[in-house]
């Protein structure tokens, strides 16, 4: 339980150092404490309710290296009004950060087994502090597979650090589009069919999945057919969400409050929720 | 009146409750009660007894509600109206924070002064256990909700017993009264004569001696009790709660759903009158040259489409889907989430839907088979 | 039965798994060993190809066309199988297929295997059995492809 005295309801500024364009709509933005001190350390997975001025508040996945207490960096994609006033801060302007909120990736769960990444569209951006983590705690896992999939070529993110993952030792890197034009070489086909081209130790394997809620469904779907334990297997859910601290009932799914609860969940917990409509 | 032993009751004459509430005043509360306004009984501040409905009553039912002259002098012979106390801890609309541009983008302005210090007058034995799910929800879990905090911590409470049930009251399936048992400062029950007294604080013993009262006679406690066991009798309506989160969690695609879906408006009166729904949701507003912003939370419903609106759309799109988060939450997620109902039976839904719809009577279908 | 090149071949790939030996030898008397080089179009759009292929290595795109671009949708790799409609054996192909690198694959032609499976039901039974596989995949893949999961949707909130 938090400090009393502490309001997480009240933003914290945050002066914005760099804003990158991964893609034609997706932007990854980097912010310092505006007034001194440095971020508190955040679980990959977390996220935080970035707020512009006058415009409002979004929970964003903080998607940046979690053992990096200078900078919190997160890949933004501009969607709507909100969004679109986020990723126009320029350098030396001004946000404000709560949080970190939510329940973060378990790391603990893959110690001494293969960890499983599978990622659709911007799905990677808060999947990629777990991937960090793995890389740099590397003898605590064995292999890594990250399998990622996105719309078209164009919107792939952090095609570079794709690259240099898979030149990691121990580490798979499969890439895939729904729609490729010419100058594509690579699969294409749904983030489900690189499925096929794995080899996936059963028992020893935990998947970490982050990505539009159908696409999970139907990983999930193939894992468990694959004899994947509903417990190896978790899932980072997304919910309208006013305060990101369990007040304001908007993301409530189930019995859970996704930032309270979540955003990450083991597919044991939400097994009899995913499939239901409309909850 | 919560069984106490004799001798911790008092008793005040009529003079007493206008004693309490200068009292009250004196000691830096602003009162709010129960008074008249445009046919209903609602919530506001009360400078003297006059201003209570005295000799007024209300006749409640399924979207109905009237109320009537009882033809007697009492203070409190009514139940519920429209508004709860929340009110006053979980304001309808609330400003979060101030900001103003800056040359290096903005400053957030100091908090505001601490909010009023209330005294809540003619607070029901139900109303007493949904304060108790507020505190549980915006004071006992992972975080701690500051305004409600600020306002909590300074509220003095005065509960009064029901001296009667309403047909819609099912507070006794929920375990929440119709007796009052404990969450309070000062509890009165209004005899012919007076009031029985009892506090249920060091704060509220501290007021009762700024008040002329004597020990309770046995003949007023045997009338507090009399009243008591009349109330009881009074309740009409259930609610079987055995077993009903997993019930109901079970009845996700019961057919009836569709059935109240076709009469349930999604209005939402029922989530404002409801006094442990806690929903709220956040406007951002800023002045026309865009130099000050500010941040308003206000109650939520939801019944609202809008209210899980993702990217691409709502989750709940259908009025069924909604209606069923309503009830489910209240019956069965609540207590996965806080270990308590979020249903405290004071039947105001059930009064106040325009559709008449009767969460006793919804959730006997849902946990029947379907036909 | 004596052990042919092919029969290990054939054995080795996911489409005959669970077959029985028999059924194997079957596949394997109608097998044609080909291989394509780089970009060589192994069928094109509207053409009645009657070929069916089990693909042992190297990468195929399906291809449509469009005014003023060509959309890849599907991509197929080893151990995957290309021209299921070949075996039905009605109307043109949908796609144009074009492979991406060498590729060897283990060719059929779609008469003669509906031939086999007119003469030995139960080889027919299992062949339709895990063609109907392999379309129920596909469907589910183009499903998922079509509900274009990526794509924001401009709010509008009525």
């Amino acid at each position: 339980m938090s400090s009393v005295t502490s309001d997480v309801m009240r933003p914290v500024r945050a002066r914005v150092v760099s804003v990158v364009k991964e893609t034609r709509d997706t932007f990854t933005l980097a912010v310092t404490p505006a007034d001194g001190e440095s971020w508190e350390a955040f679980q990959p997975g977390q996220f935080n309710m970035l707020y512009v001025f006058g415009v409002g508040e979004l929970p964003i996945s903080i998607s940046g290296d979690p053992e990096e207490r200078e900078r919190l960096v997160y890949t933004v994609r501009s969607v709507g009004q909100a969004t679109h006033a986020l990723v126009s801060r320029r350098p030396g302007e001004t946000i404000g950060v709560r949080g970190p909120f939510g329940a973060g990736w378990p790391l603990g769960a893959a110690r001494g087994k293969d960890v499983l990444v599978v990622a659709g569209g911007i799905g990677l951006a808060p999947l990629r502090p777990l991937i960090y983590h793995v890389l740099r705690y590397r003898d605590d896992y064995v292999r890594l597979l990250v399998l990622y999939g996105a719309r078209s070529p164009g919107d792939l993110l952090y095609r570079k650090q794709l690259a240099e993952w898979s030149r990691a030792p121990d580490t798979q890197v499969l890439v895939t589009v729904d729609y490729g034009g010419l100058s594509w070489r690579g699969h294409v086909g749904v983030v489900t069919t690189l499925l096929r081209h794995v080899r996936l130790h059963v028992g020893r394997t935990v998947a970490y999945i982050c990505g539009p809620e159908v696409m999970m469904r139907y990983v999930i779907r193939l894992l468990e057919a694959r004899g994947l334990a509903p417990t190896d297997i978790y899932l980072s859910m997304e919910r309208n969400m006013k305060c990101g601290a369990g007040f304001c009932g908007h993301c409530q799914l189930g019995p859970y409050f996704v930032c309270k609860d979540g955003p990450v969940f083991s597919y044991q917990q939400m097994r009899p929720w995913l499939d239901r409509y409309e909850v | 009146m919560a069984e106490a032993p004799r001798a911790r009751l008092h008793f005040t004459g009529r003079a007493g409750l206008a004693q309490l509430i200068a009292a009250l005043a004196a000691a830096g509360y602003r009162v709010v009660g129960p008074r008249m306004r445009d046919y209903a009984i609602v919530y506001e501040e009360i400078e003297n007894v006059a201003e209570l409905p005295v000799g007024w009553t209300d006749q409640q039912e399924a979207g109905y509600y009237r109320l009537a002259r009882n033809h007697k002098e009492t203070f409190f012979d009514f139940n519920l109206g429209p508004q709860s106390w929340k009110k006053f801890l979980h304001p309808p609309s609330l400003r979060l924070l101030a900001a103003e541009r800056s040359g290096d983008g903005f400053r957030l302005a100091e908090q505001d002064e601490p909010p009023t210090r209330y005294a809540l007058l003619g607070v029901r034995a139900c109303e007493l256990a949904a304060i108790r799910v507020q505190d549980r929800v915006l004071l006992g879990d992972q975080y701690i909700e500051p305004h409600y905090q600020a306002r909590r911590r300074n509220i003095f409470i005065v509960a009064v017993q029901c001296s009667r049930a309403a047909p819609t009251c099912f507070c006794a399936s929920l375990g929440t009264g119709p007796r009052i048992e404990g969450g309070f400062d000062l509890a009165l029950t209004e005899l012919r004569e007076g009031f029985l007294v009892q506090a249920g604080s060091g704060l509220g013993a501290a007021m009762l001696e700024k008040i002329e009262h004597s020990p309770a006679s046995e003949q007023h406690c045997r009338e507090a009790e009399q009243l008591i066991a009349g109330v009881e009798a009074q309740i009409v309506r259930r609610l079987d709660t055995r077993d009903i989160a997993r019930r109901l969690y079970e009845a996700g695609e019961h057919p009836h759903w569709e059935v109240v879906a076709r009469r349930c408006l999604a209005c939402g009166n029922c989530t404002m009158v409801c006094p442990t729904c806690f929903c709220t949701t956040v406007e951002d507003t800023s002045n026309v040259r865009g130099e000050r912003a500010e941040r308003w939370r206000r109650w939520d419903s939801c019944f609202t489409e809008a209210f899980s609106y993702i990217h691409g759309g709502s989750v709940r799109m259908s009025v069924k889907s909604r209606y069923r988060q309503w009830l489910t939450h209240k019956l069965a997620a609540w207590l996965d989430q806080f270990d308590m109902f979020g249903c405290v039976g004071c039947g105001r839904c059930i009064v106040w839907c325009p559709a008449k719809i009767d969460l006793t009577e919804e959730v006997k279908q849902l946990l029947a088979a379907p036909a | 039965m004596q052990a042919t090149p092919l029969t290990e071949i054939l054995k080795e790939h996911p489409f005959l798994e669970g077959f029985k030996p028999e059924h194997i030898q079957k596949m394997a008397e109608l097998a044609l060993e080909v291989q394509f080089g780089r970009d060589q179009i192994i069928f094109r759009e509207g053409q009645e190809s009657g070929l069916f292929f089990l693909i042992l290595s190297g990468r195929i795109a399906l291809e449509v066309s469009a005014p003023g671009r060509i959309l890849r949708v599907q991509t197929l790799g080893p151990g995957e199988e290309l021209g299921w409609s070949s075996v039905l054996g009605e109307g043109g192909k949908h796609f144009q297929a074009r492979s991406l690198e060498t590729v060897r694959a283990l060719a059929f032609e779609g008469s003669r295997l509906r031939q086999a499976c007119e003469q030995d039901p139960s080889f027919g039974y299992a062949l339709m059995r895990r063609l109907l596989k392999v379309v129920a995949e596909r469907l589910q893949a183009t499903r998922m492809q079509l509900l274009d999961v990526y794509a924001p949707r401009a709010a509008k909130l009525i």
